[in-house]
């Protein structure tokens, strides 16, 4: 297996803000991997880092073995980037954006064309390719620059956030295009989201970042097994008290959050007899009770105690600062 | 070469789809042109000079027409990067010096279009020049403004988060290089104190070698004004150049 990223210790401050924290991992050619964190939580700064847009405090990285901070044209040249907020000219035409790219990237006249053409196909654009960009939908504008940011053949595609804003049905057409972007072209994909879903589906691996520092890296499977195979949520007005019930060998894990409980435990079809048993001789009042396959989203709450809204309201107020200062 | 040739065919693409801010743009100077020349033609003699009001303030206008559009075109690069095309450039293996060197040939550009649009419609009001050789001039002047106010824009800015302080540059800046440069009134006509202003405000030297290449009569030679404008040029491009290499998208 070639290395397509590799990044090491790296670390990227904002006067106070440690915006990412000492990060450290290795992506392989041919891999979907993603960064799954709240808003705030350093996946934007990773990718600019590594996009050779933002400089990092200390530390290194390599895209497809060049150095991203000697060797910046190098890495330019072989990445593609689609940022999270739009970066089309809307007075243009789609094509003209297309055109204007790959004139930026040099490439020659014919091929250009050639290729331009083959991506708008691949995005489902051709028809509309003379039409100004300002008269595009959201999904629209998304599929125009994920073909734009495969124009110049870049070994590794960086995904910022591909699906934000966008409705359910553009989202799934939208997994299914990096998909086969990845399956059949064999490109690397880096991407960022703060949604589960799209992690758990998309991603051979994926990092789970919060605070600048990541807490979890596996592949989706592996992080839910370490969750014991299953979930069980109990309801209650008095979570304190189940916990304390629940002192049996075969719970691997409890925790409280926001008035419920949430238990992790193998064959839970066998115990949720025994938790009902124990807890009305405790007297204690169930409200509701569930039980589930561990999600990404119970990953995420086991390692960091909150879910990943709740961390993004904590983020709103660090991301705010963080914009300040780069905008400085 | 190739990246600020497609940097600028980007400008011009924009420019000429956008008929309202042409319009726009040559709306103030051709007023100007229409009320105050006809309004004061037969009120005002510029002492030394034989001809109209209307004829010594058509270079003036010119110059306004390409001041106004290029320190515009410069400051567009603000809405770049609100927009968010800004960081399409920025990332791609280019260099700062070339994508600030091809916005500031498509300015260049546009502003000198807007120029020569009012030129020829001067034609019609009271121009009247055979001199092919001093239309040569007067472009060559118009280019050189141009290029140094896109530079001067492209300078601000790479300085500013958003267009909310772009009336106070109109206002505090823009419109005194354009009042103090001699485009409405002969610079001899000033108090003495306000003569060194005008002498320190770049747009003067433009404005009196297009007022030379057009009328064949100026108060500061021509090669004077080719020297100081042609030399601020190079220095605000330097200025511009280096404040774009550190822009942050």
């Amino acid at each position: 297996m070639t290395v397509a990223i590799h990044v090491d210790h790296l670390t990227r401050k904002f006067n106070d803000l440690i915006a990412v924290n000492d990060i450290s991992f290795e992506i392989e050619q041919g891999e979907i991997f993603g960064l799954l964190g709240p808003n705030g939580a350093g996946k934007t700064t990773t990718l600019a880092m590594l996009s050779t847009m933002l400089k990092p405090t200390s530390g290194s990285a390599t895209v497809n073995g060049m150095d991203i901070e000697h060797n910046e044209d190098g890495v330019r040249k072989s990445i593609g980037i689609v940022f999270q907020d739009q970066s089309l000219d809307e007075e243009l035409t789609a094509w003209e954006n297309m055109d204007f790219h790959g004139r930026l990237y040099r490439i020659p006249g014919e091929v250009r064309r050639q290729r331009i053409t083959e991506l708008l196909d691949l995005v489902e654009l051709v028809d509309r390719k003379d039409d100004i960009v300002k008269t595009f939908s959201g999904g629209m504008r998304r599929r125009l620059e994920i073909a734009r940011g495969l124009l110049h053949r870049p070994a590794v595609l960086f995904l910022d956030e591909p699906t934000l804003g966008l409705d359910p049905q553009t989202r799934n057409h939208l997994w299914q295009y990096i998909a086969t972007l990845n399956k059949e072209h064999g490109i690397t994909i880096i991407l960022t989201t703060h949604y589960m879903e799209e992690a758990d589906r998309l991603c051979n691996r994926i990092a789970i970042i919060d605070h600048g520092k990541i807490i979890a890296l596996d592949t989706p499977a592996n992080l839910k097994d370490g969750m014991g195979g299953d979930v069980v949520t109990i309801k209650s007005s008095d979570p304190s008290a189940i916990i304390e019930a629940l002192k049996e060998p075969w719970v691997l894990r409890v925790e409280q959050h926001d008035g419920q409980v949430i238990i992790s435990l193998k064959n839970a079809e066998q115990h949720v007899g025994t938790i009902v048993t124990l807890l009305n001789r405790e007297q204690i009042a169930i409200e509701s009770i569930s039980i589930h396959k561990p999600t990404l989203e119970d990953v995420f709450l086991s390692f960091t105690g909150k879910t990943i809204r709740e961390e993004e309201a904590d983020g709103k107020a660090a991301m705010r600062m963080y914009q300040k200062m780069t905008r400085r | 070469m190739d990246i600020i040739y497609t940097i600028w065919l980007r400008n011009m693409k924009r420019y000429l789809r956008s008929k309202s801010r042409i319009i726009g743009s040559i709306s103030m100077p051709l007023f100007f042109l229409l009320f105050l020349g006809f309004g004061l033609n037969s009120v005002v003699q510029i002492p030394g000079m034989d001809e109209n009001y209307i004829v010594f303030l058509i270079p003036g206008m010119i110059a306004m027409s390409v001041l106004f559009t290029s320190v515009f075109s410069g400051i567009q690069v603000i809405w770049d990067k609100q927009f968010g095309f800004l960081k399409e450039t920025l990332v791609a293996p280019v260099s700062r010096l070339e994508i600030m060197l091809g916005q500031t040939a498509g300015g260049a550009t546009t502003a000198f279009i807007q120029g020569v649009i009012i030129l020829v419609i001067s034609l019609f009001i009271g121009l009247n020049s055979q001199n092919i050789t001093g239309f040569l001039i007067a472009f060559g002047f118009m280019a050189l403004i141009g290029i140094a106010f896109t530079a001067f824009g492209i300078a601000i800015a790479s300085r500013m988060d958003d267009m909310t302080g772009f009336q106070l540059i109109m206002n505090f800046v823009v419109f005194p290089i354009f009042g103090l440069s001699g485009a409405l009134f002969p610079i001899s006509s000033l108090p003495p104190v306000l003569v060194p202003i005008t002498l320190v405000d770049p747009l003067t030297y433009g404005v009196e070698g297009i007022r030379y290449g057009l009328t064949g009569a100026s108060q500061i030679n021509p090669l004077v004004s080719l020297a100081v404008l042609g030399g601020f040029t190079i220095a605000i491009t330097i200025i511009g150049a280096y404040l774009f290499r550190t822009i942050k998208s």
